[in-house]
């Protein structure tokens, strides 16, 4: 089985750590400084760190380096690059916050600068997998703890005084004793000269004079751009003598174009061209489906030209796809036994001599992620050279393949790269980006490849579908003595290799076999699937089916014992200790197991926490119902309660959300809200409405009418966030992921509770109205 | 020739009258603030201001709003001081902020139409806004807070 946890590893780009090579003219010029010196940069080592992260075997692990992400000009205006992608979480504002912090530096006078797709010079940039603050919280710390050192030792250079008598505070270098001061601005083209000191004997900041980490005082650096419309996205970049194109491809994966028919498309007044794109057969990771593009002087004139054209596919092997067909075959395979992946104990002998096995079979479609701006990027290639602006959330990861796919050296690529209208992990693959190249070097000319929404919906990478099936046996008491968990859904590997069949370590390793209960006997079990569409990241993954299925399991044991959901969802979380599953290569977000160990003392807190402050018990009125729910996601543990309203047509309505997530050491507590406030959302979206379904290979939604999603009418109407304090070491953990999985199963546990209803498959639909 | 004025100046077309608003906005004026999200009316993405009524571009034409004032989000405020772009930013609502203009231009139309919207009036008339980062809770705050004065 490949170990795919990242895309690009599959290729072979894993490179653990390295030595920069970053050469000096590059380094100067990304400083804006002139004059200096220029060191290898220090790659993050063990000793230099509190704890270990799996930051170091991402594809070009980190760069610990000031010289490549903080320049300081004459005026004393302090640049810090973002180097990961800004869809939403508020990543570009935290990391260089994190920066700003060490460096004492006035925020007010802080500039953040996007990294263009670069991972020699700043290392990883793959924005996925919740990894972002936990990656790069102690590298930024570093980073900006070199940078204050270094204008502190001009300083002392300066005032001819030893660096252990000069501190930095709030963007000044002091020297207390003779009560001089000097300015990040005044020192700056010094500081440039100065040796960048090894991580081993950096001081940073006690957390305690923190002016920023924790606070959630600070807006977001676009905020003001944002509420303007100045801000710019992908869709919005605009070169002079763009054409516009969009492109109708195949409507079912894998079938190619056998002929068309551009005559009607060309007499649409400002379409210029219709023209074939390049595609690979299926499949082939990111690499374009192929097509036909029409070219026009505007989107609206290449929108109307692509429904003018006549077209003639061959659908190929997925023809006849279908998600009724396919849901029973799935259904099918989640009672046979399938490969096993974790066994303790005797799940078969404990399950026939239990008391009571109580089965549940839930299923959950595909989902799409309809980012609110679709897939769209600009091209501009010249010979052997292209320029991409493009909202990706895998700037490296794309400049690979834009340089493979032209055929041109990596370093003849430069990928901009803009703000994400959304990402949710459909802008973790590029091949927009990759027609937009196609297309410029065919036409000489930049262009810009703007997806429709029905394109969105129609030819994306999918969240999987997928049959869960738990079996629970109970003894005579009631204790649950027995656990077995078959798990049947095609693979994300499927979009990389032909014949995939069993789920990636990364995907079991996603609620499955790293459940955390405390049953004697276990058996986790992930019976063939095979894909008949692309399948992808989306935010969250596997987790949401496997969190639907555990957390919807416990409270079908509390509803046959007759005990409460979550005093029941506690005795099986069990005593406070480490799990340790007995499971080959257990995947763990590719975090060590020593700094993110599974923890059920910390699951247990988030249970407690969120129960009292979301009143778990509380009397609520007639028709409505609390649920609960627990999910370790992301390194991070998160708890939810929803409470349902039902009313006897059927209609059901949320009016309050409370969730608490201890994510360890955190940056930005308002954008941890932000972020858990929209997971709830997303997660009532899949729950109530979310489902991508196929017939005769095609997919039957096409916009926002028949693949809904929440509008303020029925969205929560009050959602509430506690956040764990951390411990004093404890290593940051995943946000943008972690929130979505609880949502689903706490609010059809709350729909039990409410209705005595139990909805085992999503989406809710009409199931209420019947 | 159409001619059209946005946020008062004068602009003329001689293209397919057909086209949509939101085309004519982004890629012939080149005023990229108001957004496409799904070309149906399902979205609010591209909600723009037509003489005094929030419209949702992608299904306007060109020819619709030929002689009639329109104004976008970089027509709202002349430095974005609006009181409903400056209650979002009191209240941080943006996550990705692709769907925040046509967020605020329909909040303007509504405070336009409804000065001090209840709790289930700012519900109903936002609902044809979709925000896919979930940011409802604090859109409707913020729609509040503009409406009693930031
Ligand atoms: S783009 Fe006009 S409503 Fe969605
Ligand atoms: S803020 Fe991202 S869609 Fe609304």
């Amino acid at each position: 089985m490949n170990f795919i946890d990242n895309p690009r590893k599959i290729r072979g780009f894993e490179k653990h750590v390295r030595v920069e090579k970053v050469s000096r003219r590059s380094i100067l010029k990304g400083l804006g400084i002139t004059g200096g010196f220029v060191l290898a940069a220090p790659v993050m080592s063990r000793q230099a760190l509190a704890y270990e992260t799996g930051a170091g075997k991402m594809p070009h692990g980190v760069v610990v380096d000031p010289r490549v992400f903080v320049s300081v000009a004459p005026d004393g205006i302090v640049t810090i690059v973002g180097h990961r992608s800004e869809m939403g979480t508020g990543v570009r504002t935290s990391l260089p916050l994190i920066v700003a912090e060490e460096m004492e530096a006035d925020w007010s006078r802080v500039k953040v600068q996007q990294a263009h797709g670069d991972e020699v010079k700043f290392g990883n940039q793959d924005t996925d997998g919740s990894r972002s603050t936990r990656h790069y919280l102690m590298p930024m710390r570093q980073i900006g703890a070199s940078a204050r050192t270094m204008l502190e030792q001009a300083a002392a250079k300066r005032w001819g005084v030893p660096a252990t008598e000069v501190k930095t505070v709030n963007h000044e270098v002091v020297h207390s004793a003779s009560g001089r001061k000097l300015g990040f601005g005044e020192l700056a083209a010094d500081a440039a000269k100065e040796s960048v000191p090894s991580i081993e004997g950096l001081k940073l900041k006690d957390p305690k004079d923190f002016r920023y980490l924790g606070k959630g005082q600070v807006g977001i650096v676009d905020l003001h751009d944002i509420t303007t419309g100045k801000a710019r996205y992908g869709a919005d970049v605009r070169l002079p003598g763009m054409k516009y194109a969009v492109i109708a491809r195949p409507p079912v994966t894998g079938g190619k174009l056998v002929s068309f028919d551009p005559e009607a498309a060309l007499k649409v007044p400002g379409v210029e061209k219709v023209m074939k794109v390049q595609g690979w057969p299926w499949p082939s990771k990111f690499q374009p489906l192929g097509g036909v593009a029409v070219i026009a002087r505007n989107t609206g004139a290449a929108i109307k030209g692509r429904d003018a054209l006549k077209l003639v596919w061959d659908d190929g092997p997925n023809g006849k796809y279908d998600s009724v067909a396919y849901r029973k075959e799935l259904e099918e395979a989640s009672r046979k036994p399938g490969l096993v992946l974790r066994k303790e104990g005797d799940a078969d002998a404990a399950l026939k001599g239990a008391d009571k096995v109580i089965v549940g079979e839930y299923y959950i479609p595909h989902l799409a992620h309809v980012s609110m701006e679709p897939p769209v990027a600009v091209a501009d290639v010249k010979g052997d050279k292209a320029d991409i602006w493009a909202p990706v959330q895998s700037p490296g990861g794309t400049r690979d393949d834009v340089a493979k796919t032209l055929g041109i050296p990596e370093g003849n690529v430069t990928v901009n790269v803009t703000l994400l209208g959304g990402g949710f992990g459909r802008k973790s693959k590029c091949d927009f980006a990759l027609e937009a190249a196609l297309l410029s070097k065919e036409l000489g000319a930049p262009v810009k490849v703007q997806w429709t929404r029905e394109d969105d919906i129609r030819n994306g990478f999918l969240h999987t579908v997928s049959a869960e099936r738990i079996e629970a046996g109970l003894d005579k008491s009631g204790k649950v003595i027995a656990w077995r968990h078959r798990s049947v859904a095609p693979s994300i590997a499927s979009t990389f290799a032909a014949g995939t069949v069993h789920q990636a370590p990364f995907e079991i390793g996603m609620g499955l076999v790293d459940m955390p209960f405390e049953i004697a006997n276990i058996s986790c079990e992930n019976p063939e699937a095979a894909a008949h569409t692309r399948i992808g990241w989306f935010r969250s993954v596997s987790n949401i089916p496997r969190a639907f299925a555990v957390q919807s399991m416990v409270s079908e044991i509390a509803q046959a014992t007759g005990r409460d959901q979550k005093e029941t969802l506690l005795a099986l979380i069990g005593s406070p200790r480490i799990v340790k599953p007995e499971v080959k290569d257990l995947w763990n977000y590719g975090e060590p197991q020593d700094s993110y160990p599974i923890d059920t003392a910390r699951l247990r807190k988030v249970v407690e926490l969120v129960a009292e402050k979301g009143e778990w018990g509380r009397q609520v009125p007639k028709g409505h119902g609390l649920g609960i729910a627990v999910h370790r996601s992301f390194v991070s543990y998160i708890a939810t309660i929803v409470e349902v309203a039902v009313d006897d047509k059927g209609k059901l309505t949320v009016p309050r959300v409370d969730t608490a997530i201890d994510c360890g050491t955190y940056v930005n507590p308002e954008r941890i809200a932000s972020q858990i406030e929209g997971a709830a959302i997303m997660g009532l979206s899949l729950a109530k409405y979310g489902e991508i379904s196929f017939k005769d290979g095609k997919v039957q939604q096409k916009n926002f009418d028949d693949f809904q999603v929440v509008r303020m009418d029925d969205s929560p109407v009050v959602t509430n966030v506690y956040i764990v304090p951390p411990g004093p070491d404890t290593p940051p953990s995943g946000v943008g992921e972690p929130g979505v999985p609880p949502f689903a199963p706490a609010l059809i546990n709350a729909i039990f509770a409410a209705t005595g209803k139990r909805i085992r498959s999503l989406p809710i639909g009409k199931q209420l109205e019947a | 020739m159409i001619k059209v004025k946005i946020n008062g100046q004068e602009q003329s077309w001689d293209g397919d009258p057909d086209l949509p608003l939101l085309w004519f906005l982004r890629d012939e004026t080149g005023l990229t603030g108001t957004k496409y999200g799904c070309g149906q009316a399902l979205c609010g993405a591209c909600t723009v201001i037509v003489d005094k009524q929030a419209v949702r571009a992608c299904i306007t034409s060109v020819n619709d709003v030929a002689g009639r004032e329109v104004t976008t989000i970089e027509g709202l405020h002349p430095n974005g001081d609006h009181p409903v772009q400056k209650a979002w930013r009191q209240v941080n609502v943006p996550q990705c902020g692709f769907c925040q203009t046509g967020q605020i231009m329909q909040a303007a139309a509504l405070l336009m139409d409804n000065p001090k919207p209840s709790h289930d009036q700012i519900r109903e008339a936002m609902s044809g806004n979709i925000c896919r980062c979930g940011c409802y809770q604090r859109i409707e705050n913020a729609v509040h807070l503009a409406s009693t004065g930031v």
